[in-house]
């Protein structure tokens, strides 16, 4: 068990926030020149790199869907991205992140628009502190928008934690690893519906329902930073040509 | 009963992201905008509008979807007995029958599909059909269209092509009386230019990509007049 406190007898965390309080987050979108769409990433420390292929032609043909665009995740930890090296091998761990992420993603794609192609989204994650699939989900459906892809809303993530007894919004790495339970949650907020919704460790029903209620409000704040993003990029882009 | 319309959620030509309410009651959706009950929320990235009850969003990003009867450029990737597949900058690669390539029957057991057309080559077609089961067929048979032999082609955004063809042809044709060049505009994002040298071809090419980049600003058409008067040499 940890030997110092995570959070501090007057409600702070050990990395200064309140319980309920986020990282400061970051979004920039547009950022590659060889993909259809592309987002990065800041949230904390962790940083992620995400670029969207597609809607593009489904390579093998014989994994193309007759009737619905195949959407495919390819999440991906880059070797420094954690404390010790990772090898650079696939882990059992990235497999599931990206077969998690496709299908938090996918609800919120009209795939039906593009029969017989398929969607690549690639997730690179360069510095990990917790929160990676949730910083990765916000950052892909972004991404997803920067390629024009049409899709039913945007996908805001977050994950809500129990650490020294106590529920905390925005969960970074030290807290994951020592506190008592983890639960991320992907969201659409103006259809209301959750898009994955995962748990480890133990935690009461009144938690559970405590926790949702945490997890809503933060994704709404998530949303409102990619909005945030979005107008700021579409914006410059026209008003720099206003002066030109 | 009569269904009062609510104003709309949004000001004309104002940014709108995908699920962005637009408006409630009772209206047509149009573009890129999509109906759940009596709601209407947009689907993509773009610039929202309303035209009588019509409401579509004009997309700032996305891919091109062949429609029959569009003008595209498309580029030979594959050559296969009796046709050619192009890419047309689309999800779908188009495919050329020689049969509506060459005015006579091709014997691909005597000749060659490479003969006529080689892989890289370039050939404005026309789209004939397109449904999505299946890879847009394209055509040659009507003037004007068919293998590029000379000038330069260039790529630009689809979404950008309607500003650089303007209203009723407005753009299009002011670039052509301008510069005296023979301009081709591809509903797929490719812009063939045929100038007297290269300088002229390049001269036009930058017009055009400013008008891409400016796609979306007020008085386009004047700017651009004024940029090829001022940078004519």
């Amino acid at each position: 068990m940890a030997t110092e406190k995570l959070i501090s007898d007057d409600g702070i965390r050990n990395d200064g926030r309140k319980i309920d309080e986020l990282r400061e987050i970051k979004f920039d979108i547009g950022v590659l020149k060889n993909t259809d769409g592309s987002a990065y990433v800041e949230w904390g420390r962790t940083k992620i790199l995400v670029g969207v292929m597609g809607p593009r032609e489904s390579h093998p043909k014989h994994l193309a869907l007759a009737d619905k665009a195949r959407i495919d995740a390819f999440y991906r930890m880059a070797s420094f991205s954690v404390e010790e090296w990772k090898s650079p091998a696939p882990s059992r761990r990235e497999t599931e992140l990206s077969k998690v992420i496709r299908e938090a993603l996918s609800p919120a794609v009209f795939t039906e628009y593009f029969p017989r192609t398929s969607i690549d989204i690639f997730i690179e994650v360069l510095q990990a502190d917790g929160s990676t699939r949730c910083a990765a989900i916000s950052a892909a459906s972004l991404a997803l928008v920067d390629a024009g892809i049409p899709m039913r809303d945007l996908v805001a993530s977050i994950a809500v934690g129990k650490v020294d007894g106590q529920l905390v919004l925005d969960v970074q790495d030290k807290e994951d690893k020592e506190g008592e339970s983890d639960m991320p949650m992907a969201y659409m907020p103006s259809k209301n519906a959750v898009t994955l919704l995962q748990m480890d460790g133990q935690i009461t029903q009144e938690e559970f329902a405590r926790s949702i209620d945490m997890l809503k409000k933060g994704c709404l704040e998530v949303y409102r930073l990619q909005r945030d993003a979005i107008e700021a990029h579409f914006k410059v882009s026209e008003s720099s040509n206003e002066e030109a | 009963m009569r269904v009062v319309n609510i104003p709309v959620n949004f000001e004309q030509r104002q940014l709108v992201v995908p699920g962005t309410l637009l408006a409630e009651g009772r209206y047509q959706p149009g573009f890129n905008v999509y109906q759940d009950a009596d709601k209407y929320f947009a689907s993509i990235v773009g610039l929202a509008d309303l035209r009588n009850d019509l409401i579509s969003v004009i997309p700032l990003r996305g891919c091109y979807l062949p429609q029959p009867g569009d003008i595209v450029i498309g580029k030979v990737i594959e050559c296969i007995p009796t046709a050619w597949m192009l890419d047309i900058r689309s999800p779908y690669q188009g495919i050329l029958f020689a049969s509506e390539y060459l005015s006579k029957p091709l014997n691909p057991m005597r000749e060659d599909a490479r003969k006529y057309l080689d892989v890289g080559e370039m050939v404005i077609a026309s789209v004939i059909a397109f449904d999505r089961t299946r890879n847009p067929s394209l055509s040659c048979r009507d003037h004007n269209l068919g293998k590029i032999q000379k000038g330069t082609v260039i790529d630009v955004e689809a979404t950008r092509v309607p500003r650089i063809i303007g209203k009723k042809g407005s753009m299009i044709s002011m670039l052509k009386k301008e510069t005296n060049a023979q301009i081709m505009v591809g509903q797929n994002g490719r812009v063939w230019i045929s100038g007297k040298s290269r300088d002229d071809e390049a001269y036009v090419a930058a017009a055009i990509k400013k008008i891409a980049d400016e796609a979306h600003t007020s008085g386009l058409t004047d700017r651009i007049r004024e940029y090829l008067v001022s940078n004519r040499r």
